[in-house]
């Protein structure tokens, strides 16, 4: 097998955060993301999900290297990216792009379309000559579903749908090959939202992208994604294929966010049987000692506010970090 | 007997690039105990409609029409009618629960002030009942949050105060806007099932606001569809969902992404945007992005007109022949 893209060995950020003292402060470390291993080939969709606060995003940022890494590894093309200078990380990021999640705020509102999808090729290629680079903004344009002829028009004279293409454009124009996209469409409406599921499939297709897929709705990642990854404070709970983890989801944490996703079909929702998670989840200044999700499973034992559960290999490219899965 | 009943409701908003119709010929009813749920996309008018009901209109903007609670139109009462039955007998609950409290406020101050101004109840019974009110949307430690400021509550539990609050003085009517969209799926489901719980116990009518054709269908009994401020589509939950009769609520089921049903190759779509309400199409506002569109549609506006017991729609094109 080809060599993934990207190795992430054990990542860990953790931020200080001030619980106390006057002067000199006391910290405590919020652990955003706390060991987290996956490997993501050429091509290849990995959707991550959890709930707010699981440490999604954060992820996400710090494989770009855009929030430093407390500990691990993040190797992109057999190369750390951790232990490179600002100016070596610099070089990578012509193939390592970003989508956000709110289409109008993620672009200056100054600057026209045109220069927004422009700046990557003006960060990179400053000797490029103006009527190449409006030459490819165009083309990419085209691409995404603008209309070349839109260049010049700002921010706030285009919807939430065409600001994310716009997202999408200046992410695209430098030919990466990893996208991470962080709730692309979360804000956008139910219409556009397939629309521009359909556009960052088709993308990956015209360009074997590999994508990381944050989002907190199962039924789209479920709908992009080839791997996906849950988590919950910090830790991955459960990774799988697709078609594995939606068919049988085996840790508890996953069964119940399932559970809750309603169904737009009457007779299936009213008819599924409802399990309810109680509560919210802990804080993650303080989780909860062994697994962090047993204070509100409903398999939990002694054991699991004694033992950390590992990763564990249930069947063929399935993971799960639970006690208690076979059960 | 209906307990809402709205009639060719229009709401006109005035801005400096012109009048802006948010509604348009806007009519629904509501009988004691029925959950309606409202469906649309970002401007389709869905939250303006019961915005006019309950008089929270922005200050340029204007309801015409009728809205009937209980027999009494709201439209042009005074502040003090309006009072009386706001929080009274028809309650709100809004989408984000953090804006929406008062945050120099305690929680159990904020519940105890609508019976005191509805029920003129003493301060130490307006907290008996609010910390009964709490337990009821099952707030855990209630005691101790009555003495907390909504900073200090997760969004899952504000959503609960709103809903407490909105409870505090047994509404005929409650209007639900987003209640769970800012909200995390475990979260979510909490919530519907508090007011699956309200709708089922308390016979309360509920009108339920969502783009989310997942909580429709858990909770709504009928469903209108609206599209740029008009209603489309109405009728009763199984129908709308199993046959859907208008073009753009058949798109809206076929695109919404479904966590039982595996996905594979693209997605159905709705092409283009929602329009823009200052230059709504001619004829049929959904014309530009209707895959069934005649020439008919181009020309004239269809009237929602009624197709079977309780259905309506407002299409020229009968969407099974084709």
């Amino acid at each position: 097998m080809a060599q993934p893209l990207l190795q992430v060995r054990d990542l860990k950020v953790h931020f200080p955060v001030r619980t106390g003292g006057v002067v000199f402060g006391d910290y405590t470390a919020l652990k955003a993301v706390d060991g987290i291993s996956f490997d993501l080939k050429a091509g290849e969709t990995l959707g991550v999900v959890g709930e707010s606060g699981c440490g999604k995003s954060t992820l996400g940022r710090a494989v770009l290297q855009l929030v430093p890494a407390t500990a691990g590894a993040v190797s992109w093309l057999g190369r750390d990216l951790t232990s490179q200078d600002k100016l070596e990380i610099k070089k990578c990021r012509q193939e390592l792009q970003i989508v956000f999640q709110d289409p109008l705020a993620s672009l200056d509102p100054r600057m026209t379309a045109g220069d927004i999808i422009a700046e990557p090729l003006r960060n990179f290629f400053p000797a490029m000559s103006g009527s190449e680079r409006t030459a490819k903004v165009q083309d990419i344009m085209a691409k995404v579903g603008l209309l070349p002829q839109m260049i010049n028009r700002y921010p706030h004279e285009f919807s939430g749908g065409q600001c994310q293409r716009i997202g999408i454009a200046r992410a695209m124009i430098l030919n990466p090959k990893l996208v991470v996209c962080d709730e692309p469409v979360s804000a956008l409406d139910v219409s556009i939202r397939a629309q521009v599921i359909n556009l960052l499939m088709e993308l990956q297709r015209t360009f074997n992208l590999s994508l990381i897929f944050i989002s907190h709705d199962l039924a789209v990642v479920r709908h992009i994604s080839h791997r996906v990854m849950v988590l919950y404070l910090g830790k991955v709970m459960e990774l799988a294929e697709r078609e594995s983890l939606y068919r049988a989801p085996r840790h508890p944490y996953t069964q119940a966010l399932m559970a809750a996703v309603p169904i737009p079909d009457p007779d299936k929702e009213r008819a599924k049987p409802r399990v309810i998670l109680a509560g919210d989840p802990p804080s993650p200044l303080s989780p909860p000692s062994g697994c962090v999700f047993r204070t509100r499973c409903p398999k939990a034992t002694d054991k699991c506010a004694r033992d950390v559960p590992v990763l564990e290999v249930s069947s063929p490219s399935h993971e799960v970090a639970c006690h208690h899965w076979r059960i | 007997m209906s307990i809402l009943d709205i009639r060719n409701l229009n709401v006109r908003f005035a801005t400096q690039d012109g009048e802006v119709s948010a509604v348009n010929d806007v009519s629904l009813s509501l009988t004691k105990g029925e959950c309606l749920g409202i469906v649309g996309e970002s401007g389709s008018g869905k939250s303006q409609t019961f915005m006019a009901a309950m008089g929270l209109l922005a200050a340029n903007g204007r309801p015409t029409g009728e809205i009937l609670f209980d027999g009494k139109n709201m439209i042009g009462a005074d502040e003090d009618t309006l009072n009386s039955v706001r929080g009274d007998r028809m309650s709100m609950i809004f989408q984000d629960p953090m804006t929406s409290l008062t945050p120099h406020m305690k929680i159990g101050r904020q519940l105890g002030e609508v019976l005191i101004r509805h029920r003129n109840v003493s301060a130490d019974e307006a907290r008996a009942q609010s910390l009964a009110m709490l337990k009821r949307v099952q707030i855990p430690e209630a005691e101790r949050r009555l003495d907390m400021y909504p900073h200090e509550l997760s969004g899952g539990l504000r959503q609960r105060v709103m809903i407490a609050m909105a409870l505090m003085c047994s509404p005929e009517l409650i209007i639900a806007d987003e209640p769970t969209t800012a909200l995390d799926v475990t979260v979510q489901a909490q919530i519907l099932d508090i007011l699956r719980d309200v709708k089922d116990r308390l016979n309360t009518a509920v009108i339920l606001i969502t783009h989310d054709l997942g909580v429709i269908a858990g909770l709504a009994d009928r469903v209108a569809v609206m599209y740029a401020g008009r209603i489309v589509e109405v009728g009763d939950v199984r129908s709308i969902f199993a046959d859907p009769r208008h073009p753009y609520t058949r798109g809206l089921l076929a695109c919404t992404p479904r966590l039982d049903a595996a996905g594979d190759g693209l997605m159905t779509t709705i092409s283009g945007q929602p329009p823009n309400l200052q230059k709504l199409p001619t004829g049929c506002s959904f014309h530009p992005r209707c895959s069934y569109v005649v020439e008919r549609c181009k020309a004239e506006r269809p009237a929602l007109e009624s197709i079977a017991a309780g259905r309506a729609k407002a299409c020229f094109v009968d969407v099974r022949a084709t």
